[in-house]
C-alpha cells in the first residue's frame, strides 16, 4: 500500500494538466468553472416521473443507432432502452484502461437497474431512450449545439428528471 | 456532461450526476452529484456487481429525493477494491519515459492537425 488514504480523490485536473505538459502541449487546458449552479427542483414526486439516462459514450462501430445517426460518435445521438445495448464504443474517452473495463455496459448506463427502479415503483417510467453526448474539447460546441439538442430530445420524450451518467 | 446538467437545471429538469471525478464535476458546479471514487469507466459500480450497481442507483434517486440547494455531493459508501494503488497509477509520469511521451505527443498533434482538415475534429 501506498502513502495515499482512501479518502483522498484523485485531482484529475491536476493529473490530465501535469501527463499533457509531459506529452509536449504547451496550452493547458481550462476546465469548466463556475461559482454559482443553478437548481431546478422536482417537478413531481420521484414516483411520478418519467427519466431521462445520458452517457458520454458512443454506438459501437458495426451497432446500428436507433435513430439512425451517422456513425462519427462525435454528435448527440440515442439508443433504445427497450433493447437495452450489450455494448457501447468508450475507447476513445479517457477512463481508467490500466485498472478496469467496459464491457458491463450497467456499470456506466444502468439501464436494467432503472427498470428495476420502475418495477418497485420508485419511478415512473424511464424513457423509451438514452442520450449520447459527445465528449468535446470545445465547451462553447457543448454548450451551444450539444446540451440544447439533449434538451430538446428530453422534452420530446416528456422527461422531469435526467440522470446523467458521465464515463 | 456537468455543462449539461446545468444547462438542462437551467430549464426546468432536475437532474442528478453520477460520476467518479470529483474536482471535474465540483469545479464546474453542478445541482445533484453523487460520487462514487472508483477509476474512471464504471461510475455506477463495479462490472458485473449487480448489488452494488442497485445500490448506487437508489442512492442517485435519493439525492434527487433530499437535495434542497445546488451544489449538494453525497459521497457513497463503496471503494473499488482494498488496494487504491490505481490512485497512483492513473496517468502516471515515468520519468524514465518522459521522452517516449513527447514522442507520443508529438504523433498525436500531428494527428490532430490531419483531423482538423479533414473537419473532424472532436476531442474525445
Amino acid at each position: 500500500m501506498t502513502g495515499t488514504t482512501h479518502r483522498t480523490a484523485i485531482s484529475y485536473i491536476d493529473r490530465t494538466r501535469e501527463y499533457y505538459h509531459a506529452l509536449g502541449y504547451a496550452k493547458p487546458y481550462v476546465w469548466a468553472r463556475h461559482t454559482e449552479a443553478v437548481f431546478a427542483a422536482l417537478a413531481k414526486p420521484l414516483a411520478q416521473s418519467r427519466v431521462a439516462l445520458v452517457t458520454t459514450a458512443s454506438p459501437w462501430p458495426e451497432d446500428q443507432p436507433a435513430d439512425g445517426a451517422p456513425r462519427c460518435g462525435k454528435q448527440v445521438w440515442s439508443g433504445s432502452t427497450t433493447a437495452p445495448p450489450a455494448r457501447l464504443h468508450t475507447d476513445d474517452l479517457a477512463w481508467d484502461k490500466l485498472t478496469t473495463h467496459t464491457r458491463d455496459v450497467e456499470s456506466f448506463l444502468p439501464i436494467r437497474r432503472l427498470q428495476e427502479a420502475v418495477a418497485e415503483r420508485r419511478i415512473e417510467s424511464l424513457a423509451a431512450r438514452f442520450h449520447g453526448v459527445p465528449t468535446d474539447y470545445s465547451q462553447r460546441r457543448t454548450l451551444e449545439q450539444d446540451a440544447p439538442e439533449i434538451l430538446a430530445r428530453c422534452r420530446e420524450d416528456e422527461v422531469d428528471i435526467a440522470l446523467l451518467v458521465p464515463l | 456532461m456537468s455543462l449539461v446538467s446545468r444547462y438542462l437545471e437551467a430549464h426546468g429538469i432536475a437532474t442528478v450526476v453520477i460520476g467518479s471525478a470529483r474536482d471535474i464535476v465540483e469545479e464546474c458546479g453542478v445541482a445533484r452529484f453523487l460520487f462514487n471514487d472508483f477509476p474512471l469507466g464504471n461510475p455506477c459500480g463495479k462490472p458485473y456487481d449487480v448489488e452494488m450497481q442497485r445500490a448506487i442507483v437508489g442512492m442517485a434517486l435519493d439525492l434527487l429525493d433530499s437535495a434542497r440547494l445546488p451544489r449538494t455531493t453525497v459521497q457513497s459508501p463503496f471503494r473499488f477494491s482494498e488496494d487504491e494503488s490505481w490512485k497512483q497509477n492513473y496517468a502516471r509520469i515515468d520519468p524514465a519515459e518522459r521522452a517516449e511521451l513527447q514522442r507520443l505527443g508529438a504523433q498525436r498533434r500531428a494527428e490532430q492537425q490531419a483531423a482538423a482538415v479533414s473537419g473532424s475534429a472532436r476531442k474525445g
